[in-house]
C-alpha cells in the first residue's frame, strides 16, 4: 500500500496496515544510521520546523537528528525565544512557519488537539509530538517497531502499560496501535489514575501490578509526573512505589525475558527502582536508537504523502 | 396597510387550526383567518404548498450588548433572529454589565427601542454582577418589565441564596430559568466525561454536575412555590428528574436546544471547536432521550442558547476556546430536519414547542395567530432543503455547529408587527 496522509496526527485514525507501512519504512532507514556518512538524500531541499510549546530534549533531538540523516534543513522553535511570548497564536505562528516554505512543521504542545487544529490551516504536513494527554503516536510507534524487533511480532503478545494513564498521551497512542495490531493490553495504576471508559479502547484494567506483570511479554512504565497541576489528586511517591513501582523482586515473578520499557525521562525511584531500569530486560536506550529510524519513516512519508496530495490537486 | 397570505397550511394550537386557509394582515395586527378571504390587499403572498405558523419565541438567546458589541448586537441578533424565523427573543442577561438593576436594565431597554428588528424580552440576573452572592431586587425589575430571572452561564451555587430567590421569584411572579451545573463536578471539563473525553485527552463534564443540580432547584423550587425552568437540558438523567417532578405536580418547565436532538458527542472528535457547548454534546442514549422527551412533553420548549462568539474566541486551541454556539438562524432547519421530517413530531407539536409554549411560560402576547393580536408570523417551506453556508449568516458570529450541513425547511417570509421583515432572497 502506499502512503497518502500528509499529517501524522495520531494512531486512532491510522489503519493496521498504515501503521505496519510505518514499521516497514522504519526498518529500512534503521541501516543508515550505522553508516560511516549517516546519511541519505530522501529529504533533501525540504525544511522540518520543530515547534515544541512543552520541553523536551529527546523527543526534539530524535525528530532533529531523524531529519538531519534524510538532508532535510532543521529549524527548531521554541517559545520563550519566538513572538510566541508576545502573544501569537498557535495558528498564526503555523501560517508564518508555512510561509517560510517549511515543509513539515514537528509539533508538540500542551493542548490535546493542537496538532489537528494545526493541520486544519495549515497545507504543509504536521506530525504531532504530543498534544495534551491526547495522543504521542511516534513515541508509541517507535514502542511497538522495539517490541517487534524484540519479540518478532505484535500479535497476541501480551504488553502491560503501568502508571498515569489518565494523563498520559504515550499510553493511549500506545492502547491504539497495539490494539489494532492485535496485542493485549493491560493497564495498571491506582483508579484514580485510570480515566472513564478507557475500557472502550479494548484494553484489561487492574490495580494489581503481580497480575499485571503475570503473563506480560512486556511492560512500558510510564513517567509519574509530579510536576503536574493534577498532582493533588495522586498518590505520594512512595506509595506508589511501594504499590506499582516496577522492582526486580517484581520481574523475578514475571516471565524471563520481559522486555521494559518507559518512555523518559525516568524518575528513578519513584515508578522503577534503578537497577532495573539498567538491567538485562530494559530496553530503554534501544527505544532511543530506534526513534531516529522511525521519525525517518514518519517524516518521509508524510513528505510523500503531501507530494502526492498535491500532485492529485493539480 | 394588508397584507394577505394565501393558500398556506395554516398551523396554530392555540386555536387548533391546522388546514389550507388565508391569513389577513391588517395594521400590524391579524384580522382574519379564513378560507378564500377577499380584500383589496396589494401585498399578497402565494403560501401554497408552504406553511404559516405564528413567529418563533426564542427563550435562550445571548445577544451580547451592552459589552460584547464584536460578537453580537441588538440589531444583528435580532435579524438573525429574524431571518431564522424568530420574532420574539428572550435576552439572556449575562451581559457587561449584567442586567441587573434598573440602571442596566434602562441601557439594555434604550438600545432595543432604537435597535431591536425583533421583539426582545428581558431577562434580569438572579445576583448582582451575576457573583452568586447577593440578589438583585426582583420586584422592583419585575415591575420595570423582565420577564424572567437568571444567572445563565452560572448556577447559583448557595442554597440558600437560591432558596430565597425562589421565594421572591414566587411572590412577585417572576419565571426562574436555571442553569443547572454544578462546577465543582463540571471541574473545567471541555467535554462529555467518559469514552469522549477520555480518548481526547480532555477534561470531562460530567452528567451529575447538570442533573444533581437540577435536583437541587426541583427541591427549592418546590418548597418556595415558584415557576422553574430548566435551560438547555442535555441528558436522560435530567429528563427523567423533570418527568417525576411533573408528575408530582411541581410548577417546572423545560427547554432543550437543536443540537442536544440533532448532534451527540461523536460531533467533537476531531476537535471541532464549533462543537463546543457548556453542557457539552452528550451519548447516543442521551440524544435519543432528548428526542424521546420532546414527543412526551416532558421538555417543553426549543430554544437555541444562540451563544454568539467571534473567530479569535472560538478558532483556538480546543481547551481555551469559548464554550457555546449559534443557533438562532437553524433551530427551525434542525428541528424540522431531525423532528418534523423523521415524524417524531407532527406540525402542531413543533410549533408548541417553538412559539406556543414559550410564549406561555414567559407570559407574553405572543405564539398565536388569534384575531387581534401583533401579526408575527413566518411563512416556511418544510421540504426546501439548504446546506447551511458560512457566508451566509446574518448573526456577527458564525459559530454554528450546522456549518456546512444540509437541513430541510427554509423560512420564505418572516412577519414582524405586520410587516415583511425578512424574505428568503435565493429563489
Amino acid at each position: 500500500m502506499a502512503w497518502t496522509r500528509k499529517d501524522l496526527l495520531g494512531l486512532e485514525s491510522l489503519s493496521r496496515e498504515e501503521i505496519e507501512l510505518i514499521l516497514s519504512t522504519a526498518e529500512s532507514f534503521k541501516e543508515v544510521s550505522t553508516r560511516e556518512i549517516k546519511k541519505v538524500p530522501a529529504l533533501r531541499g525540504k525544511t522540518v520546523v520543530n515547534l515544541f510549546y512543552e520541553p523536551s530534549t529527546r523527543t526534539r533531538v530524535s525528530f532533529e537528528v531523524a531529519a538531519k540523516r534524510l538532508s532535510a534543513d532543521v529549524i527548531n522553535i521554541s517559545p520563550e525565544t519566538s513572538s510566541v511570548r508576545k502573544g501569537e497564536t498557535l495558528v498564526d505562528t503555523g501560517r508564518n512557519i508555512q510561509a517560510l516554505k517549511a515543509d513539515i512543521i514537528v509539533v508538540r504542545h500542551a493542548s490535546s488537539g493542537a496538532a489537528a487544529m494545526l493541520s486544519r490551516h495549515l497545507d504543509i504536513s504536521v506530525v504531532n509530538a504530543g498534544d495534551g494527554w491526547h495522543e504521542h503516536p511516534t513515541q508509541a510507534l517507535l514502542d511497538i517497531f522495539t517490541l517487534k524487533e524484540k519479540i518478532g511480532r505484535i500479535k497476541g503478545i501480551n504488553v502491560t502499560i503501568v502508571g498515569d494513564i489518565a494523563h498520559s498521551r504515550v499510553a493511549r497512542s500506545n492502547i491504539w496501535g497495539l490494539t489494532k495490531l492485535g496485542a493485549n493490553v493491560t493497564l495498571c495504576a491506582p483508579k484514580m489514575l485510570i480515566p472513564v471508559g478507557i475500557e472502550e479502547m479494548g484494553v484489561n484494567i487492574t490495580d494489581n501490578i503481580d497480575d499485571a506483570l503475570v503473563r506480560a511479554d512486556a511492560v512500558n512504565v510510564l513517567r509519574m509526573q509530579f510536576e503536574r497541576d493534577e498532582s493533588a489528586a495522586f498518590p505520594e511517591a512512595l506509595d506508589y512505589f511501594r504499590k506499582f513501582g516496577i522492582t526486580s523482586e517484581r520481574l523475578n515473578k514475571a516471565k524471563k525475558n520481559i522486555i521494559l520499557m518507559h518512555p523518559g525521562p525516568i524518575n528513578r525511584g519513584i515508578e522503577i527502582e534503578s537497577d532495573v531500569a539498567d538491567g538485562p530486560n530494559s530496553v530503554i536506550l534501544e527505544q532511543v536508537i530506534n526513534g531516529i529510524a522511525l521519525r525517518m519513516a514518519v517524516l518521509f512519508l508524510v513528505s510523500q504523502g503531501h507530494d502526492k496530495k498535491y500532485e492529485d490537486i493539480n | 396597510m394588508k397584507i394577505l397570505i394565501k393558500g398556506g397550511r395554516v398551523v396554530d394550537p392555540a386555536n387548533n387550526l391546522d388546514k389550507v386557509c388565508d391569513v389577513l394582515i391588517e395594521n400590524g395586527k391579524i384580522s382574519k383567518v379564513a378560507l378564500n378571504i377577499k380584500t383589496d390587499a396589494k401585498e399578497i403572498i402565494d403560501a401554497s404548498s408552504k406553511i404559516v405558523v405564528p413567529g418563533l419565541v426564542d427563550m435562550h438567546v445571548h445577544l451580547r450588548e451592552p459589552g460584547r458589541e464584536d460578537k453580537e448586537t441588538v440589531k444583528s441578533g435580532t435579524l438573525a433572529a429574524l431571518a431564522g424565523g424568530v420574532t420574539s427573543l428572550l435576552a439572556m442577561p449575562n451581559t457587561q454589565p449584567p442586567i441587573d438593576s434598573k440602571e442596566h436594565l434602562d441601557v439594555l431597554g434604550d438600545i432595543i427601542n432604537k435597535t431591536a428588528r425583533a421583539n426582545v424580552f428581558i431577562a434580569a440576573s438572579i445576583t448582582k454582577g451575576r457573583l452568586g452572592e447577593e440578589l438583585v431586587d426582583i420586584a422592583s425589575l419585575k415591575k420595570q418589565g423582565i420577564v424572567a430571572i437568571t444567572d445563565d452561564g452560572d448556577s447559583v451555587d448557595s442554597d440558600i441564596l437560591m432558596s430565597s430567590a425562589f421565594s421572591k421569584a414566587g411572590e412577585s411572579n417572576v419565571l426562574v430559568i436555571c442553569h443547572c451545573e454544578d462546577k465543582l463536578l463540571s471541574m473545567n471539563g471541555a467535554v462529555n466525561l467518559g469514552f469522549t473525553s477520555t480518548r481526547m485527552g480532555l477534561r470531562g463534564i460530567s452528567k451529575e454536575s447538570e442533573y444533581k443540580r437540577i435536583e437541587r432547584d426541583i427541591t427549592l423550587a418546590k418548597d418556595a412555590g415558584a415557576c422553574l425552568h430548566i435551560a438547555h437540558v442535555s441528558c436522560k438523567e435530567s429528563i427523567e428528574l423533570i418527568a417525576d417532578a411533573k408528575k408530582k405536580g411541581i410548577a417546572i418547565t423545560a427547554e432543550t436546544a437543536p443540537h442536544y436532538f440533532a448532534l451527540d458527542e461523536a460531533a467533537v472528535i476531531d476537535y471541532d471547536t464549533n462543537m463546543k457547548m457548556n453542557p457539552p454534546l452528550r451519548t447516543t442514549q442521551d440524544r435519543e432521550s432528548i428526542k424521546q422527551a420532546l414527543k412526551d412533553g416532558i421538555i417543553d420548549v426549543i430554544a437555541s442558547d444562540h451563544a454568539p462568539h467571534t473567530e479569535n474566541e472560538k478558532d483556538i486551541e480546543f481547551e481555551r476556546a469559548e464554550f457555546g454556539v449559534t443557533g438562532l438562524e437553524t433551530e427551525l432547519s434542525a428541528s424540522i430536519t431531525e423532528l418534523v421530517n423523521t415524524n417524531l413530531l407532527n406540525w402542531p407539536e413543533l410549533v408548541k414547542k417553538m412559539s406556543f409554549n414559550p410564549a406561555q411560560i414567559l407570559g407574553i402576547d405572543k405564539g398565536t395567530l388569534t384575531p387581534g393580536r401583533a401579526a408575527d408570523i413566518i411563512v416556511v417551506s418544510g421540504d426546501r432543503e439548504r446546506i447551511v453556508k458560512k457566508e451566509e449568516f446574518v448573526s456577527k458570529s458564525k459559530n454554528s455547529p450546522f456549518l456546512n450541513r444540509k437541513l430541510k425547511g427554509v423560512v420564505e417570509y418572516t412577519i414582524c408587527g405586520g410587516k415583511i421583515a425578512y424574505k428568503y432572497k435565493k429563489e
